[in-house]
């Protein structure tokens, strides 16, 4: 944070320091009528969901489509999509921070507040998966009158504990990272805002040794999370790659799923900013360039991915283990072929438009193809769960048949709720925006170059 | 420190929270470099206790400053090494407690073992971290007292508050001023 000088020149001259506090400080209260009708649609989403829960409660999951052999599916696949989802917040704002890249502060507030209220989303899919809920704490290592520890060889163990490291870890980043800028928006705000933001900015009035510590320790908790980061969505995908499932067993799947991961959720990024940057009017410090390098992240990653599903059939062949080939050719042809192309065009052919300059600079253009990487990505775990659990080779009696029922449909809707919900309360009450961090890549007010246009320090 | 919820606390809490205002001069600055004059005048002058505001960190705050590097990083060593040490124990002391072999792999397997501390080495990191954030930057500075604050160090302005008795606050309005200080109080 405190470790760079200006970077990239501001988007615009006019763009000071106190027009950045405004700027930001004005997305705050007074919500509009579509503010509402979209947090009412969020919460109504949100409402569905609960239903639905309370109907698995009540009956129990047969209500969801599981079937022989496939009882890992809809919830397993929307856990791994939120979880993925997440980490390209982790990314923008912990390993951009440490490659000193100044685009970033613009954009990664957001990103990290998606972060969090993703993993929280994430949470919930293993928990509705066990259907007991209120088991819930069989996970957790406690002594208990059994004398039973958890199976620490287990991946679903180390996935227990990379999730809950990195929701605890990407929350106390989040709140790290909004103090400075609470405390700025409390020394402007006025009536029950101003107590709440007095208190939750704990003090912070930006003196020498406040920040001395503060950007100290800002930057260890970057280093922290960097490595946690790639570790989460490893282990996530050590779930799969532990099994000997054909289309789960495969080494390629740590690198594959983390790239994956930072794919979706730059996607993401871009379908949560596009609005807001119109809603707020933040054109001037989220500019098209910000959402050219989101863009360029989502063609590194989308190119890694696109290599990925490559190097995988290419080993299903080359490998020459039958299991496996015909588990590829029941991906690609079988009767679930539907989901393997819709996967594939999303994520490895489509983002290849973004080589066009042109697109990568459109806005809208870039809003449609997020939302269909988005589709795609939720496709590629589908894909990964459903379809090698459901392939002939890996149990051929079964005679599995696969339909995931309106109780899945449910469960998913409401987790788009609880995100939207969570996300929409946070935009109108903290800054989605860093005050501190834009501030920091633009030239220090000067005597002598105060001039505007003059922005290297 | 300014808080601008003032509770009702009882006696001894009262002093750690809201101790008694320390008189002094503060000088609002709008430009960097103006308050880095006032720092190195400062300094020549002979104070040391004196607090710099400014909206954003800066390293020439820092440099002209001259203060020592932040004690929050043996805070994340400590932190990360306990965490690594608890992972190890949680897993082998408890695959011991109850040894039941799993997979046919070793009762007390290493590599699984790995994942496990390596996650709690960042999670005990992370947040002793937080906490020597914490410690250092916001209850460490409530033992000066209150010092003036002003509200536009958050937004675009630099502030230099020196702490000075009745005597010296003249000479030091004046360092102030000549530094380029657009406004000067005293209280």
């Amino acid at each position: 944070m405190a470790e760079h000088p200006a970077h990239t020149p501001p988007p615009a001259s006019r763009v000071s320091y106190d027009y950045v506090t405004r700027t930001i400080a004005r997305t705050l209260g007074g919500p509009t009528r579509g503010y509402f009708l979209l947090l009412g649609a969020a919460v109504a989403l949100l409402a569905v969901g609960i239903i639905t829960l309370l109907f698995l409660l009540r009956y129990g999951l047969g209500l969801a489509g599981y079937s022989h052999p496939v009882y890992w599916a809809v919830f397993i696949t929307c856990f791994v999509f939120w979880v993925g989802i997440a980490h390209s917040g982790t990314l923008i704002s912990a390993i951009l921070f440490l490659f000193r890249s100044g685009w970033r502060t613009a954009v990664y507030r957001t990103a990290e507040a998606m972060t969090v209220f993703a993993v929280m989303t994430a949470g919930l899919f293993p928990l509705i998966h066990i259907g007991r809920q209120w088991y819930f704490y069989w996970l957790i290592p406690y002594p208990n009158e059994r004398g039973l520890w958890p199976n620490f060889k287990s991946p679903l163990i180390w996935d227990e504990f990379a999730i809950g490291t990195y929701f605890t870890v990407s929350t106390v980043f989040l709140i790290m990272g909004l103090i400075p800028d609470i405390a700025a928006v409390r020394d402007l705000a006025t009536g029950w805002r101003k107590k709440l933001y007095a208190i939750t900015s704990i003090g912070w009035t930006g003196s020498n040794e406040q920040w001395r510590h503060y950007s100290r320790g800002y930057l260890y908790l970057a280093a922290l999370a960097t490595p946690l980061v790639l570790s989460v969505h490893s282990v996530v995908s050590w779930d799969f790659a532990m099994a000997i499932v054909p289309g789960w067993h495969a080494t390629i799947f740590a690198p594959y799923f983390v790239a994956g991961a930072i794919y979706s959720g730059c996607a993401m990024v871009i379908t949560l900013l596009t609005p807001i940057r119109r809603l707020f009017g933040l054109e001037e410090l989220i500019t098209v360039s910000h959402f050219e390098n989101l863009a360029k992240l989502c063609l590194l990653t989308g190119s890694i991915v696109g290599y990925a599903y490559c190097c995988e059939y290419f080993i299903a062949w080359f490998g020459g283990n039958p299991n496996e080939r015909a588990a590829f050719w029941y991906r690609a042809f079988g009767p679930f072929w539907w989901a393997t192309w819709t996967m594939i065009i999303c994520n490895a052919f489509l983002p290849l438009l973004l080589w066009v300059k042109k697109i990568r600079t459109n806005i809208t253009a870039l809003f449609v193809i997020s939302i269909f990487v988005n589709i795609g990505m939720w496709f590629e775990r589908y894909v990964i769960i459903v379809v090698s659990l459901a392939g002939e080779p890996y149990e051929p009696w079964a005679n599995a048949v696969y339909n995931p029922t309106w109780a899945d449909w449910g469960i998913m809707a409401g987790s788009f709720g609880w995100f939207f919900m969570w996300f929409l309360l946070f935009v109108k009450n903290f800054p989605a925006v860093s005050i501190s961090e834009v501030k920091e890549v633009l030239a220090p007010p000067k005597r002598q170059a105060s001039r505007p246009g003059v922005h290297r320090t | 420190m300014t808080t601008h919820l003032r509770l009702p606390l009882p006696g001894p809490l009262r002093d750690i929270f809201h101790p008694p205002p320390t008189a002094g001069v503060l000088g609002v600055f709008a430009y960097l470099d103006a308050t880095l004059e006032a720092i190195a005048k400062l300094r020549a002058a002979g104070h040391t206790d004196f607090t710099v505001y400014s909206p954003i960190p800066r390293h020439e705050i820092e440099d002209a400053l001259g203060q020592p590097v932040s004690p929050v990083r043996a805070f994340t060593l400590v932190g990360g090494i306990a965490g690594c040490a608890i992972g190890a124990w949680l897993t082998l002391w408890m695959s011991g407690d109850w040894p039941l072999v799993v997979g046919g792999k070793p009762v007390l397997s290493i590599p699984p073992y790995v994942v496990i501390m390596f996650e709690m080495t960042i999670l005990f990191g992370a947040l002793s971290t937080i906490l020597g954030i914490l410690l250092n930057a916001l209850f460490a500075a409530r033992r000066v007292g209150t010092i003036q604050y002003d509200p536009r160090f958050t937004n675009d302005k630099f502030g230099v508050f020196v702490p000075a008795g009745s005597d010296k606050a003249a000479g030091v309005e004046s360092l102030l001023r000549g530094a380029g200080a657009e406004e000067v109080r005293r209280g």
